[in-house]
């Protein structure tokens, strides 16, 4: 990520522009709060438009740490890119949707909205996508345990954690 | 009306089931409900060693494996700084695209199946078996072939193996035109695809799609000239682009167009790879001891034969992966089906599907 647009985005969100030990680190972390209008701003702007949200990641760092969702941004025209990290807390992880902005991030909120249980506000199908409607809890959160059944069927239990 | 079509369809290419809202013939509505094939790959993948999460991206894209192999290989070694001796970077190269011509014949073969067009299945896949008795030769699997490790290879190109991708290629290029008549040119495939399903260049990109789905909108976006990984960078070759020429750009008939194309491009990178390969090189060389590698995380993206095939890969430092997540490229092309089959008969959603060329292994995970 070249400098530039870390200095872009400073000047037009001085707030919400999470300050970093290394500034020469590839990502850029963003406070949740204003994250859809940086979103549009990313999106809308001549000089930066990142017209393609590549990819959401959802990381959950251990039950008494944070939730965190990652972007991953690229731009057709100018061919660059741009990762956004925005860390949430745990117990009422909430962010907002930028689904209106990329379509394509419908699905991929929905997915970690399914594994994880972050709420993206102001989705408008926020709902289970890969795990039956009626599943409880969120999968890929570390301190998740597996049901023993489901609908009656015995769910097969993972091996110990490798290591 | 609301009409299911799915879990188990012909036409759904795996276990999909489509919600479709109907008015008469019309479609108003499509929800796909996806997850039947759910197995939790990423969660798997945390109880996992690096090296033990390769048979596990074969069966996520499974017409496609060699290419998921690479991907997941690509972005572990470019996370542990592994140098990979070029002998291994042109086997790499010829097996993808070996795979990518593999996966377009079928994905065309059903594509025509779907639409009535029982005939050249047959051909494409008779064509395709000659691929897998490549790859059987070379790592004894036809299927799933965990063949690319992190810094190498399993197994070494068998002897003769030269001769026999040299065959196959003079075999399969005038095969093209074969299917051309056939199927690419045919009047009723023509009739049945052309205009059907237009998918504009912005919307492909605002939806994230990807692969030939994308070029067949007409840009030119392909990663192993955009971004070049492994040793792309050293072929010739042309990026194929929907022109529209039965129709208008972005219809079916073009993002079936395109996979034609491709896969002579890809015979070419094939005959050059192999004129280039070095004879001689161990491709277990620079298999590193132990898979480890150090904290931090990487998002690296390659050109699977259905479009971007991502993995975002966090490291602990720990010799199992923190987190592994694979932004696949059928996931985004199933999203767009509303957008663009809306409108349109009930027997041209179908069309529109099969040119979209999803393998729900890949979607669900």
């Amino acid at each position: 990520m070249s400098q530039d647009i870390r200095t872009i985005l400073k000047k037009a969100f001085p707030a919400a522009i999470v300050e970093q030990e290394a500034e020469t680190e590839d990502y850029l972390e963003v406070r949740p709060g204003e994250w859809f209008e940086i979103a549009t701003f990313l999106h809308d702007t001549p000089e930066l438009k990142f017209d393609s949200l590549q990819c959401i990641t959802g990381v959950d760092w251990g039950p008494e740490a944070h939730l965190e969702v990652r972007y991953n941004l690229h731009s057709m025209e100018h061919k660059h890119k741009l990762e956004i990290r925005i860390v949430l807390d745990r117990t009422a992880p909430e962010v907002p949707s930028v689904e209106k902005i990329w379509r394509v991030a419908d699905w991929f909120e929905r997915e970690v909205y399914d594994m994880y249980g972050i709420v993206f506000t102001g989705h408008r199908n926020l709902r289970r996508i890969l795990l039956p409607d009626d599943w409880v809890g969120w999968p890929l959160r570390k301190d998740y345990e597996t049901p023993e059944t489901y609908h009656g069927i015995v769910v097969p239990k993972i091996k110990e954690e490798w290591e | 009306m609301v009409l299911n079509i799915g879990p188990q369809h012909p036409s759904t290419h795996g276990v999909l089931r489509l919600k479709v809202k109907t008015d008469g013939e019309i479609v108003s509505e499509i929800t796909p409900i996806i997850g039947y094939l759910h197995r939790c790959f990423e969660k798997h993948c945390e109880n996992l060693s690096y090296e033990q999460v390769i048979p596990y991206t074969d069966r996520c894209d499974y017409i496609a494996s060699m290419n998921n192999n690479f991907g997941y290989v690509v972005a572990v070694e470019e996370l542990m700084g592994i140098e990979v001796p070029e002998r291994v970077e042109y086997i790499r190269v010829i097996m993808a695209e070996l795979n990518r011509i593999a996966s377009h014949l079928l994905a065309l073969g059903t594509y025509g199946l779907d639409i009535g067009a029982f005939t050249p299945f047959l051909y494409m896949f008779r064509d395709r078996e000659r691929i897998l008795d490549l790859f059987e030769m070379t790592c004894g699997a036809r299927l799933l072939y965990n063949y690319m490790w992190v810094g190498g290879l399993s197994h070494d190109l068998p002897v003769g193996f030269v001769e026999a991708a040299y065959d196959f290629l003079d075999y399969f290029e005038p095969q093209v035109k074969e299917y051309n008549d056939l199927l690419t040119y045919n009047k009723i495939f023509i009739e049945r695809t052309a205009d059907i399903g237009v998918l504009p260049a912005e919307v492909a990109i605002n939806y994230g799609v990807t692969g030939p789905n994308l070029r067949g909108s007409g840009v030119a976006w392909d990663l192993r000239k955009a971004e070049p990984y492994s040793v792309y960078d050293r072929f010739e070759f042309d990026i194929p682009v929907g022109k529209g020429l039965v129709g208008s750009v972005g219809d079916c008939w073009d993002r079936y167009w395109v996979r034609v194309q491709e896969m002579l491009e890809s015979v070419k990178i094939i005959r050059q790879a192999l004129q280039k390969m070095p004879s001689e090189g161990d491709v277990h060389a620079a298999l590193p001891k132990k898979v480890r590698p150090p904290k931090g995380s990487i998002y690296k993206r390659t050109e699977s034969p259905r479009g971007d095939l991502g993995y975002y890969i966090i490291s602990s430092g720990k010799p199992v992966p923190f987190r592994i997540k694979m932004r696949s490229p059928a996931f985004t092309a199933l999203c767009v089906l509303d957008e663009i089959a809306r409108g349109w008969m009930i027997s041209d959603v179908l069309a529109i599907l099969g040119s979209l060329d999803i393998v729900l292994g890949e979607i669900d995970r």
